[in-house]
């Protein structure tokens, strides 16, 4: 096809304009100056809005917190990487009482099983936007895309000192440009529609439940 | 291709209320709900002119920025096609899907592979093709078309698809319950991304110094179709493509603000290579088409160059007096409302759709909210003008738009003559202004033109006083 990329770029060359670039004033979307509490107050309002669930593991066992919430909500288990450092901590402070499941080999080798999986799929995140009320992932070989996509219930664990006020400041200081993983994702909620008759339902692919999980460390 | 024509099918749509009340309800919820994410007018107008500059300048530097992202994707591993027409790109879907014999295939909602009809394409060669956007897939059910670009079944009452699903899935109960109907769509298509051979899915925003493919969505069923089948397959117009990472969070937040009025959707979703050796999902292959579809026509002229701009928000439809009462079924092509007026004539050619651009009162209430600042209003006057022929204005486009002059009526022409006239001569335009003011309302609904306009309305009522007069009143001054 490389006759109509040819046609196509010679039809838009043949009236490209050498006018100046506009002006593009990004001051609006810097940073707003807010507080620790008060970015984690915001964050907190946007994504309880749209259902997300908040457990506060702060200034304690962030694994143990887990595991108490997933037998609380009766849930069958927690799929995790393993290679990565939040893996390996949740791995070595594990009591068994729900099961740990390893993300250890291509998921074409357990697809059957993962889509019927009915516990939950475990990962970090690089921190969050509190004017959006997202979630920062970088997705990789250490967790895998699906463990945030498949399983009913997706729990992030978020470092507080992680949040940053605006989308434009976290892509500028951690460098995107530079990093950008295989898929990065910013995720603000459990997955939702409104696509009959504009009623909310929660759930409709994704994950049905969203946690997110307070610490102050990685 | 559906070209029925506007007028007619708008008097059918006018006639069915349930239809009416439908687009209604909806249109005013979103309205209220964006109207919500903008409380602070001076953010508003700043982040709107970001945005307006950020899309300008992607069109100002097209066709490298093409090259770029083309260099980029290749360098990441993704490949990358080029179609100047439907048929092209369709010809490309079908021959990689059929290099992996590909039989199954799901996909994201994209009003691009709406515009190349890729499904009636696909299923011609016998290729499953699956809608797992929850509207796409409702309305596919029922073998119909969008009605509105972000949410494709509006027109549809939860009646109506609970009776959709009872009939078509397998062993579905009737229910109204809009959980247990999600549910119900969950579990059908949960089976069809598990067991896919090809994902394909649109792009909102394309980054050429990174090489990287942006979809925004709620559901995660973009996710689900970029994710889990082996083989991706995303395609786009040629004009969503920024330059820098930087100008994807203005664009974004403006999209979502004014589509559904959210600060940001549920995912916004990042693609820059396929799966690598180490990594344990994503698709292996991935490919973008890029398609032009009259889109480099349209370029060429350097005031209807502004339609590319459009970033497919919506906004325009939710606001648009004429949409809301006639539903987006009622425009020819896949663009309804006044986007749709603006770009299917530039796309499908005024021969075929030079009325769209007569069906607007031209209220201004899209140009108000449009993110990206296009002028519409003055986009449909000039696609009127080259319609019906009798431009003042020559044409200034390299291309001239596709059947230019074809739409000329005497009575039109001669209604702008008389128009242009009562303009021009300030005491003609006072004079009629005050007769009308004065003695309209004794003009019998039978006249010609105003029996015409009364047959499927009530007759106007005239203001008593002109706006000349109002405003001389108020101490308005007159400049
Ligand atoms: S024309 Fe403007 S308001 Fe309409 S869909 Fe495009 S960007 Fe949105």
């Amino acid at each position: 096809m490389t006759d109509a990329r040819a046609a196509i770029l010679s039809r838009l060359r043949a009236t490209e304009t050498k006018a100046p670039p506009p002006l593009q004033d990004f001051q609006i979307l810097e940073s707003r100056g807010w507080s620790a509490e008060e970015k984690l107050q915001r964050l907190r309002q946007q994504m309880e809005a749209v259902h997300t669930e908040f457990l506060d593991a702060r200034g304690q066992d962030w694994p143990t917190a887990v595991q108490n919430w997933l037998s609380q909500e009766k849930l069958p288990g927690l799929i995790y990487g393993p290679k990565s450092t939040l893996g390996a901590k949740l791995s070595s402070q594990w009591n068994n009482s729900v099961p740990l499941i390893p993300y250890d080999r291509a998921m074409e080798q357990w697809k059957a099983e993962l889509f019927a999986f009915e516990g939950a799929g475990i990962t970090a995140t690089r921190g969050a936007i509190a004017q959006t009320g997202s979630l920062i992932l970088f997705t990789g070989a250490d967790e895998p895309r699906t463990l945030s996509l498949v399983p009913p219930v997706h729990i992030a664990l978020l470092n507080v000192g992680k949040i940053r006020d605006t989308w434009r400041q976290v892509m500028q200081e951690q460098a995107w440009v530079n990093n950008m993983p295989t898929n990065l994702l910013l995720i603000s909620g459990p997955s939702k529609t409104a696509d009959i008759e504009q009623t909310l339902a929660y759930g409709v692919h994704g994950p049905k439940r969203l946690l997110v999980v307070l610490t102050d460390e990685d | 291709m559906d070209t029925a024509d506007f007028q007619d099918s708008a008097r059918t749509a006018l006639g069915d209320p349930q239809l009416r009340s439908n687009f209604r309800r909806a249109m005013d919820g979103l309205m209220a709900k964006r109207a919500a994410m903008f409380p602070d007018r001076d953010e508003w107008t700043r982040l709107r002119s970001l945005g307006a500059a950020v899309r300008a300048r992607s069109l100002l530097n097209l066709p490298h920025l093409l090259e770029k992202l083309e260099e980029r994707l290749t360098a990441n591993g993704i490949h990358v096609h080029w179609a100047e027409t439907v048929d092209q790109g369709n010809a490309i879907f079908k021959e990689i899907l059929a290099q992996h014999d590909a039989k199954h295939v799901v996909k994201g909602k994209s009003m691009v592979s709406e515009e190349m009809h890729l499904n009636h394409a696909l299923e011609e060669v016998g290729i499953e093709i699956i809608e797992a956007d929850l509207g796409e897939y409702i309305i596919q059910l029922d073998h119909e078309t969008p009605s509105h670009i972000i949410m494709p079944a509006i027109h549809k009452n939860k009646e109506q698809i609970a009776r959709l699903f009872s009939q078509k899935i397998k062993d579905a109960a009737y229910t109204e319950d809009v959980d247990h109907l999600t549910g119900m769509a969950r579990q059908v298509l949960r089976k069809k991304f598990a067991n896919a051979d090809a994902g394909v899915s649109g792009v909102n925003v394309a980054v050429a110094e990174t090489g990287t493919l942006v979809l925004v969505e709620n559901e995660g069923n973009g996710r689900m179709c970029t994710t889990v089948p082996k083989l991706h397959i995303a395609v786009m117009g040629i004009e969503k493509v920024v330059e820098r990472l930087e100008e994807v969070p203005p664009i974004l937040q403006l999209l979502t603000r004014s589509a559904t009025g959210q600060p940001i959707t549920t995912y916004v979703n990042m693609i820059s290579s396929p799966r690598k050796a180490d990594e344990k999902d994503g698709p292996e292959e991935i490919h973008l088409v890029l398609l032009d579809n009259g889109r480099s026509r349209v370029y060429s002229d350097p005031e209807l160059r502004n339609t590319l701009r459009c970033i497919r928000c919506g906004a325009c439809m939710n606001h648009c007096p004429v949409y809301t009462r006639v539903g987006g079924h009622a425009y020819p092509g896949v663009y309804p409302g006044p986007i749709g007026k603006i770009l299917t004539p530039q796309i499908l050619g005024l021969d075929v759709a030079g009325d769209l651009p007569h069906g607007s009162s031209l209220c201004n209430a899209c140009v108000e909210v449009c993110p990206v600042e296009i002028p519409i209003a003055a986009l449909l006057v000039r696609l009127r003008r080259e319609a019906v022929g009798n431009g003042a204005k020559a044409l200034k486009s390299a291309i001239p738009p596709k059947g230019a002059g074809q739409h000329r009526s005497r009575v039109e022409s001669w209604v702008w003559w008389g128009w242009a006239l009562a303009y021009r001569v300030p005491w003609i335009y006072r004079l009629t202004g005050l007769m009308l003011s004065r003695f309209g309302g004794l003009m019998p609904a039978t006249i010609p033109l105003l029996k015409e306009w009364t047959s499927v309305r009530s007759k106007p009522r005239f203001a008593s006083r002109t706006l000349h007069e109002m405003a001389s009143s108020q101490e308005v001054p007159n400049d």
